[in-house]
């Protein structure tokens, strides 16, 4: 790996980032590589915007990114994935998970709420290493919406794998490090939402 | 692959770290008062085997705990979020008086951007304060290493020590070596978590009046001695392992500390960089020498100049706040921005933004959970317009649209003698105050007594969800069980708030919109203090969850809005539109609701019911 890779994952409460990031930073340890994350989750229980940071390297200084320095965006939610998108370095990989959490602003506010077309344009507008992913319907067909963050955590696993970013990781580092985290009845159903993660981007999704 | 036993690395977040730290330091007693971002140092630290952990009512009490325990022999924490040593500050003041017997460690968790607070204040100005050496780690690993270090130096030299972490240290997550530390070992199956040994007995607790009674005759001979004593931790600071140089190109010299050093190695690579491990007491020797083997010197610290204006006083030129900004947190882009516009760092940005323009996105505020117990009372003191002193937690989202019913809110206990005090000034309105069971016991009872005792027709609404919500639904004096699970009698409020002398008292269940409304309509026209507790545990424990049932939304609903008011994520706009009023109707999300039936009681058709 050259110098660092950077990280930066956006969601909503409840949708597992934290576990995601937790995974992330894992990761970066057991291939070797020093890891550090950062997450503020202060009022995330109350429905609000969760981010996290997590960094792979040789040397890892900061625990933050800076604005335009994230290499790997990995978002969970369609207003999310817009919110953060100016933090993204032009050509940066991302998975965006197409689920849509209206925010009260919008389901009583009045508020409108972005449409994937507007999504995906400005997406195209930073990236064109992008995919989208339906993580909470591929979960749920293998019984648990609420694995949909291990599925984006397989797809993700994917892309950086067909980047070479990081060339020391196998699919098996990403198992290990997710079975650890999760209670024991649930590793299985875990480790068929990560396969189903790869699966979506590697059969039929094409790169945007 | 970092997997052999010895030495054993875990990613930590600085929370744990401390908490490790503290366990591998022979803590024995810790107190807190939950506060973000310092909660979960107690909440890991009450796991570990042989130790004694506990939610204190309030972070002075907590103090005083801790030094309870340190003056009976057994090294202490407590723990805190900033504007907690600010309600501490009477007991670490005295604690810097007497010294302790055994190491006594205060953390402080500074929330620079107030990501979760009500105002972004420097606790190393605390540490010079009460003369009492401050320790600031950068990392999780020096997290760990800073609260053993910190307990070995309160130690060596009599004092109790500030160790002030920030958000970014609290909860960033880095690679930590585990040790077995001070703990004597026994063999253990499990390398990680080795178990102690059953704990020393207990030293007799002194007896020393002079040391430890603080009137102004003793008092007035311990001041000398805490002078002299944070001179010789100065001295010390000179060759303190925590504060070291690590060269580099003389051309700049970086002073820094804390999570900023993180950001100015990443900055600033081939600087010469003097980083303080301890940020108080100063190490003026090791600074001179320093400055005067650059070339141009500055500091990069968060928030205060508190190291620059140190520096200056000793006379040596630097730079510091006029580069860096005094507001809000750092990260590398601030830093480098920062940089490059005083001709630090050569001109262009080191990466260019897309500039991407996502257009307008809708906001996503915090809000009151669907279910929450709080959401009632609030409907009604917006319905009723009437003007509410607020507090600090999970009610204080009653200030958000359309609930819209919370007026003032400063810090934890303000609201009830906000209210107090504006009537006693003849506020021509009667005035409610809103506090939590958690605040209530924090700094409520006092300001109840208060009203009380120098009578104002003040209403106070306590808001019991039997838990402290706001902060993770840590337990409380209400909860009936402890940090560390043990069984704990209830303090019932109603009996309490009578024994205060309020002869107006009544507690309702929280989900009764119809009878909070009676309640206050009645209260409001009294002229005397009066107390309505509104009842409920909060809609997010796992007892409240098994009774979870979501509603629906009947045919009948013609669009009316009535339930939009009152503010619940569940319920949304379909887009049924009603024939009559063209309006669109209710619908009810089943994910999210929780059968609470607030929205049932509000609306007029009856178009609410369970599925
Ligand atoms: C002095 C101080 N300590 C701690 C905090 C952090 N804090 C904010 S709200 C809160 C607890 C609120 O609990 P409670 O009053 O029961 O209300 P709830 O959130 O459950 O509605 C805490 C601990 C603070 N803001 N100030």
């Amino acid at each position: 790996m050259t110098n660092t890779l950077n990280f930066l994952l956006a969601g909503v409460g409840g949708q597992g980032t934290i576990l995601a990031s937790d995974v992330l930073v894992n990761v970066g340890l057991a291939a070797g590589y020093q890891a550090k994350q950062a997450e503020v989750h202060g009022m995330s229980q109350r429905g609000g915007s969760v981010t996290s940071f997590v960094r792979w390297g040789k040397t890892v200084y900061s625990p933050l990114v800076g604005a335009g320095e994230v290499d790997v965006y990995l978002a969970f939610e369609v207003a999310e994935a817009l919110r953060n998108l100016g933090q993204l370095r032009r050509g940066a990989l991302a998975v965006v998970n197409m689920q849509a959490i209206k925010p009260v602003t919008v389901t009583s506010g009045g508020q409108p709420y972005p449409d994937d077309d507007r999504l995906r344009a400005k997406i195209a507008e930073v990236t064109d290493q992008a995919v989208y992913v339906d993580g909470e319907r591929i979960a749920a067909a293998l019984g648990n919406a609420r694995a949909a963050n291990v599925v984006l955590l397989g797809a993700l696993s994917a892309l950086i794998e067909r980047s070479g970013l990081a060339p020391e990781l196998t699919p098996d580092d990403w198992l290990r490090v997710i079975a650890g985290r999760v209670p024991a009845k649930y590793v299985e159903l875990n480790r068929q939402a990560f396969g189903a993660g790869r699966e979506a981007v590697g059969e039929g999704q094409q790169l945007s | 692959m970092i997997e052999s036993p010895n030495p054993v690395v875990r990613m930590l977040s600085g929370d744990e770290a401390v908490a490790r730290g503290a366990w591998e330091a022979g803590v024995a007693v810790a107190s807190a008062y939950p506060g973000t971002p310092s909660t979960e140092i107690l909440e890991e630290f009450a796991r570990f085997p042989n130790v004694y952990a506990e939610w204190a009512t309030n972070e002075k009490v907590a103090v005083d705990v801790a030094i309870g325990a340190a003056y009976a022999g057994k090294r202490a924490l407590a723990t805190m979020k900033h504007v907690g040593l600010n309600v501490a500050a009477d007991a670490f003041m005295y604690a810097s008086m007497t010294g302790i017997e055994a190491g006594l460690v205060i953390v402080t968790a500074d929330d620079p951007a107030m990501h979760s607070s009500q105002n972004e204040q420097d606790n190393r100005t605390f540490a010079k304060f009460a003369r009492v050496p401050c320790l600031e780690p950068s990392d999780s690993q020096e997290a760990k290493d800073l609260t053993v270090a910190a307990f070995e130096l309160s130690e060596q030299f009599d004092t109790p020590v500030l160790l002030r972490l920030t958000t970014r240290v609290c909860h960033s997550t880095s690679a930590v070596r585990l040790e077995t530390g001070s703990w004597k070992l026994e063999e253990s199956a499990d390398d990680e978590s080795p178990i102690p040994n059953p704990q020393s007995p207990i030293p007799k607790f002194p007896r020393n009046p002079a040391k430890y009674v603080m009137v102004p005759g003793n008092a007035i001979k311990r001041h000398p001695v805490i002078e002299a004593r944070i001179r010789a931790v100065a001295e010390y600071a000179e060759t303190c392992p925590f504060n070291r140089v690590e060269p580099g190109d003389r051309a700049l010299g970086i002073i820094t500390c804390g999570i900023a050093y993180q950001y100015a190695r990443e900055v600033f690579p081939t600087a010469s960089v003097l980083k303080l491990g301890m940020t108080w007491p100063l190490p003026e020797r090791l600074i001179r020498d320093f400055a005067a083997s650059v070339d141009r010197l500055i500091v990069i610290e968060e928030l205060d100049p508190f190291i620059e204006e140190a520096v200056r006083l000793m006379g040596i030129p630097c730079e510091g706040k006029r580069i860096f900004p005094l507001v809000g947190e750092f990260d590398p882009r601030v830093v480098r921005e920062s940089a490059i516009n005083a001709g630090l760092l050569p001109g262009d940005l080191h990466v260019a933004l897309t500039g991407v323009d996502v257009g307008q996105l809708p906001a996503r505020p915090p809000v009151l959970c669907p279910g929450c117990p709080h959401r009632g009372a609030f409907y009604v003191l917006n319905k009723l317009k009437v003007l509410v002193n607020g507090d600090i937690g999970c009610y204080t989202l009653g200030l958000i649209a359309p609930l819209s019913a919370i007026h003032t809110c400063g810090c934890m206990g303000a609201g009830i003698a906000v209210a107090h005090g504006a009537a006693k000034a003849g506020s021509p309105e009667h005035h409610v105050a809103v506090i939590g069971d958690s605040t209530f016991f924090h700094t409520g009872i006092p300001a109840l007594a208060n009203v009380v005792y120098n009578q104002s027709p003040v209403i106070t609404i306590i808001m019991d969800n039997r838990v402290t919500g706001m902060t993770g639904q840590q337990e409380n004096p209400g909860s009936g069980h402890t940090l560390q699970g043990r069984p704990a009698p209830r303090i019932e409020l109603e009996p309490l708030v009578r024994a205060l002398g309020v002869k107006h008292v009544k507690t309702v269940p929280a989900y009764h919109v119809e009878e909070i409304e009676k309640t206050l309509r009645e209260y409001l026209k009294l002229d005397e203090p009066a107390v309505l507790i509104t009842e409920e545990e909060c809609a997010l424990l796992p007892s409240a969850r098994k009774r979870w049932v979501p509603l629906e939304v009947l045919d009948n609903c013609n669009g009316c809005t009535l339930c939009f008011r009152i503010g619940c994520p569940a319920i949304l706009k379909s887009d049924e539109l009603d024939e009559k009023t063209g309006r669109p109707k209710a619908l009810i999300d089943a994910s999210l609701c929780t059968g609470c039936e607030v929205c049932a009681q509000v609306c007029p058709r009856d178009a609410i019911r369970f599925r």
